[in-house]
């Protein structure tokens, strides 16, 4: 592929970088990532990784734009509610770049589409916001040997990591399984600010740019937290799988996401 | 002495199911990690911390 002028333009500051330069930038326009959740921490992730030139970005939501989502999925405006999420997404990164590629998927992700929507793209970022369903897409990546990043975001706390085939544990090996209600708190009641979402749905970005690049250290065998509020991060090594992990360990018993479906039931709206 | 995220404690003989309800932790929402090595769920209730151990403790949350 040919850089035009105009692209020359758009990404002299990458050109500059030797992590990225021409050859960078164009593994970054021919390459295809997925974005499941296109809220809080999708509206981060989204956008960045339009601006830098991720040539087709795919965008999975069934939702509609709502007025309360507007303190922090800043990808969405007021004029657009009651719009799909995917469309008001897509809005926002063609006004950015319109020659960015995008693929919006508007049904809910489920353990009988997920393995065909995944199979096209390069790398996967979970910016959904359930345990039950980020669990799916752990499972469907490991299965499917998909490297994604995971991250999850409440108040002025997250986390993310990122999960590489046969190179670090996936988030059963970390959590066991998807936790419980009771062990959870209600969306209602624990809150959420949008300058945390932002900040975690950027390393995820910057997750997936890393990737496509050969570039830096991901996040995989190490889990990137931050406390807003005291202002503490922290990057906690765990570098090896669970030999007895159900999904990635030495004798899996879960074997397709399908045969797995009842764990994925959104049981609560948990955080 | 046991070092649980950096800090020194004196909690030697405690599960990792003790220590973290006495933590305050909620234990489905975390991946506990001693000397490199994960502890599946399974065994929070067997496993003792022991002098000299350094132990990571992360929670999790589910939002976005």
């Amino acid at each position: 592929m040919i850089i035009g002028k105009d692209q020359a333009q758009r990404y002299a500051r990458h050109f500059v970088l030797k992590e990225i330069g021409a050859a960078g930038q164009k593994k970054l326009l021919q390459s295809k990532v997925l974005v499941i959740g296109a809220g809080a921490l999708g509206s981060a992730s989204i956008i960045y990784l339009a601006a830098a030139g991720v040539g087709t970005i795919g965008i999975a939501d069934y939702d509609t734009v709502e007025i309360s989502n507007l303190q922090r999925q800043v990808i969405h405006r007021k004029d657009r509610t009651g719009m799909k999420k995917t469309a008001s997404a897509e809005l926002s990164v063609k006004e950015l770049d319109p020659d960015i590629n995008v693929c919006r998927h508007d049904e809910m992700i489920t353990p009988d589409n997920i393995g065909g929507i995944i199979s096209g793209y390069d790398f996967v970022i979970d910016c959904t916001d359930r345990f039950e369903t980020k669990f799916l897409i752990n499972d469907a990546c490991v299965i499917s040997k998909k490297p994604y990043c995971h991250a999850g975001v409440v108040r002025f706390e997250g986390q993310a990591m990122t999960y590489v085939p046969d190179k670090g544990p996936c988030l059963r090996c970390l959590l066991g399984g998807v936790p419980s209600p009771e062990d959870t708190v209600t969306c209602a009641e624990a809150g959420v600010l949008g300058a945390v979402t932002g900040i975690i749905g950027s390393v995820q970005a910057l997750e997936a740019i890393k990737y496509i690049l050969g570039a830096g250290e991901l996040l995989t065998g190490r889990v990137f937290t931050i406390d807003g509020l005291g202002m503490n991060t922290k990057v906690t090594s765990i570098p090896h799988p669970d030999p007895g992990c159900s999904v990635c360990g030495n004798s899996p018993s879960i074997m397709s996401v399908m045969d797995n479906r009842k764990e994925y039931e959104i049981r609560s709206c948990s955080l | 002495m046991i070092i649980i995220n950096g800090n020194e404690l004196d909690v030697s003989g405690k599960t990792v199911s003790q220590y973290l309800r006495e933590a305050n932790y909620t234990t489905a929402r975390v991946a506990v990690e001693i000397n490199g090595d994960i502890v599946p769920k399974s065994e929070y209730d067997e496993v003792v911390l022991n002098d000299g151990d350094t132990v990571e403790i992360v929670s999790f949350v589910g939002g976005g």
